[in-house]
């Protein structure tokens, strides 16, 4: 086990606790940046699809890992994000000014949606959100001018500085980097004043509140931050997907997402990764399982949420931390080799807290 | 006069959505989770019957008698198989593994009984009668005068039977249950079969309108603005937010012209966000004599 002695103040601020952590991260970016040269580009495409949805899980992760709040309507989010910059690309706003603009539009929608129902909690604030999903699907449709109703809009590829969107490595490298910026601001937003303000109200409103965080305020930020990363993922996946109908942003859509932070770990940035790989190739996983299942169940197309369904409520019961925390155990145990005890991580049994006070 | 024909076709999709919302209702009350897959158990309840009455050709009493009989079994080992074990974790838990157990339902409908729209025949189908000008048809009648015996029921049994006042004393407190020597796990267990057999019944009276699919399961949604509006926690307030719901769906409908196109499919949504917004209590919220700590 490596014991940390800390002599100054810049170890803690820096982002790589000791030297294993630098080595083993550049590895990861340097394997990431090789990766076109690797693979074919079927599965370059894929990997960009893991790392949009590793942003859209960010901001999600933000939201209801960090500060405790459900949303079932992150899907509105990317279908703001998507059809913004859409609607920007077509009306001739270059790449570089549409992707800030798309930032900062998702961050006012998510502030705007999040000061009306930032007085609801627990229950009330999700089932609020998947009305909203409802809602914002409905607007996608009806409203022709802006989305192109149910006819679709196309999403035009940028081309800047020689380089095009059609080039998938070219694609992916935009979604390598803009994934690595939003974790590295999401770290420093989780590590600053406003993050600590976050985890507080996750963990226990009333010390929040009697600490002096202003609840309605940080709520409303943390749902504006957490729709400003879900934004930039729903543009860069108007991209991914070339062609925007207002079916795709619906509410399976939402539980996908859901269903990567649950599966990667709630509470881990890390998590956010894991749960995109495993929601971004459980398509492909599903799709080879039904070979080796009998033609009559493997052709249905009710495996597909069966499984997804099946898989979530797995996690929830027997590893509500999710992969990330599994690999925690596993790091401990070995670090702890003969002396690690299954007691570290058993589950506290609590009573029911009431809501209704 | 249109009006009223309106409102008559309002209050029994109401009642639907009212019953459903029931569902909800009793859950939350005992054991403070919302179960999200309310509305999969109507479908699977619509499903049962369907294989029931329709494949078998069971009489349509009998048949109703055996699919709410199977459902609330079902609700009770749901209860106590899944849904116990996360007791005590956060509300998001609770929220995250509903949800799981609707995508399985729906999947293993879909799977077991396909992806076709099924009928069957009931004795209400098809049949109209007509009072003073109104024409009623007979499966709205079915759902009213069912919903209305059901509330009686159920009135009956919370406020005169001894496991209904064991049932509401465990949702009042349910450590005090305990040293009353109330089985409060097993109460627990029975409030979900109860509240499965409700969507049951609900699946069931709906069959002729709808037809039987798995996109009936959405009713469930819809449910959620009436169980919010009637001020969650309160069963006479879930029906009476059910028909409000099911009667401005009717109204949002036939004025579509003068509001916007589509907002009937959405009216229902609107209702949940304003009333969260505006009086997030609801109308018969039982809130104000809790007091605070």
């Amino acid at each position: 086990m490596r014991f940390i002695f800390k002599t100054n103040y810049a170890q803690d601020i820096n982002m790589a606790r000791h030297g294993g952590d630098r080595f083993w991260y550049g590895c990861l970016i340097l394997l990431m940046l090789a990766m076109p040269l690797l693979i074919d580009d079927f599965y370059l495409g894929e990997i960009s699809y893991i790392c949009i949805l590793a942003i859209a899980g960010i901001g999600l992760m933000i939201l209801t890992g960090y500060t405790g709040l459900a949303s079932l309507g992150h899907a509105a989010f990317l279908g703001v994000g998507a059809y913004t910059q859409a609607f920007l690309l077509t009306h001739g706003v270059p790449f570089y000014l549409s992707i800030p603009i798309v930032i900062v539009v998702s961050f006012l929608v998510g502030a705007a949606i999040g000061i009306p129902i930032l007085r609801l909690t627990g229950m009330y604030l999700a089932i609020a959100t998947l009305a909203l999903c409802f809602i914002a699907e409905h607007v996608f449709i009806r409203w022709e001018h802006f989305t192109g109703g149910n006819r679709g809009m196309p999403v035009p590829q940028p081309e800047m500085l020689g380089l095009s969107f059609y080039d998938s490595a070219t694609f992916y490298y935009f979604c390598l980097f803009f994934l690595i910026a939003s974790m590295l601001v999401a770290i420093n937003i989780l590590r600053s004043p406003t993050g600590r303000a976050f985890v507080a109200i996750r963990d226990s409103e009333i010390a929040a509140q009697s600490l002096g965080v202003n609840l309605g305020i940080y709520k409303a930020l943390s749902f504006a931050i957490s729709g400003a990363f879900t934004g930039l993922a729903g543009a860069l996946l108007a991209h991914y997907i070339g062609y925007l109908a207002p079916d795709i942003f619906n509410i399976f859509l939402s539980l996908t997402l859901l269903l990567l932070i649950v599966v990667g770990g709630m509470g881990s940035l890390h998590g956010t990764i894991f749960g995109a790989i495993f929601v971004g190739f459980l398509p492909q996983l599903i799709a080879i399982c039904r070979d080796y299942l009998p033609s009559y169940i493997g052709s249905q197309p009710g495996l597909e949420p069966m499984l997804f369904g099946l898989i979530l409520v797995l996690f929830i019961l027997y590893e509500p931390l999710g992969i990330y925390g599994r690999w925690m155990k596993i790091k401990l145990f070995f670090e702890l080799f003969p002396t690690y005890k299954k007691q570290t991580f058993k589950k506290q049994k609590v009573f029911t807290k009431t809501d209704r006070v | 006069m249109q009006l009223i024909q309106l409102i008559i076709d309002g209050v029994a999709s109401g009642c639907i959505y009212g019953l459903v919302a029931l569902g909800f209702v009793l859950i939350y009350k005992a054991t403070e989770t919302i179960n999200f897959a309310q509305g999969d158990i109507l479908m699977l309840g619509a499903f049962v019957a369907f294989s029931l009455i329709g494949v078998l050709g069971l009489n349509y009493i009998l048949g109703f008698v055996l699919t709410v009989m199977i459902i609330a079994v079902f609700g009770f080992f749901l209860d106590a198989v899944v849904v116990r074990q996360i007791i005590g974790q956060p509300a998001f838990a609770t929220v995250m593994l509903t949800i799981g157990l609707g995508f399985i339902f729906r999947g293993f409908a879909s799977i077991y009984w396909g992806t076709d729209i099924f009928s069957f025949s009931t004795p209400f189908s098809g049949k109209i009668t007509e009072v003073g000008g109104l024409i009623i048809s007979y499966v709205n009648i079915s759902i009213i005068v069912g919903t209305t015996l059901l509330m009686g029921i159920l009135f009956a049994f919370f406020s005169f039977t001894k496991i209904g006042v064991a049932m509401r004393a465990s949702s009042e407190n349910q450590l005090a249950a305990y040293y009353m020597g109330i089985p409060v796990k097993f109460i627990f267990s029975l409030i979900w079969s109860i509240s499965a057999g409700v969507a049951a019944i609900a699946g069931v009276l709906l069959a002729p309108i709808t037809l039987v699919d798995t996109s009936i399961s959405l009713i469930g949604l819809k449910a959620f603005a009436a169980a919010v509006l009637g001020g969650f926690g309160s069963i006479p307030g879930a029906i009476v937010g059910g028909i409000i719901i099911g009667i401005v769906e009717q109204l949002c409908g036939t004025y579509e012209n003068y509001l916007f196109e589509g907002i009937r499919e959405i009216s229902a949504y609107l209702v949940l966000i304003l009333t969260l917004i505006i009086y997030p209590r609801g109308l018969f919220s039982d809130k104000a004599e809790v007091k605070k700590v």
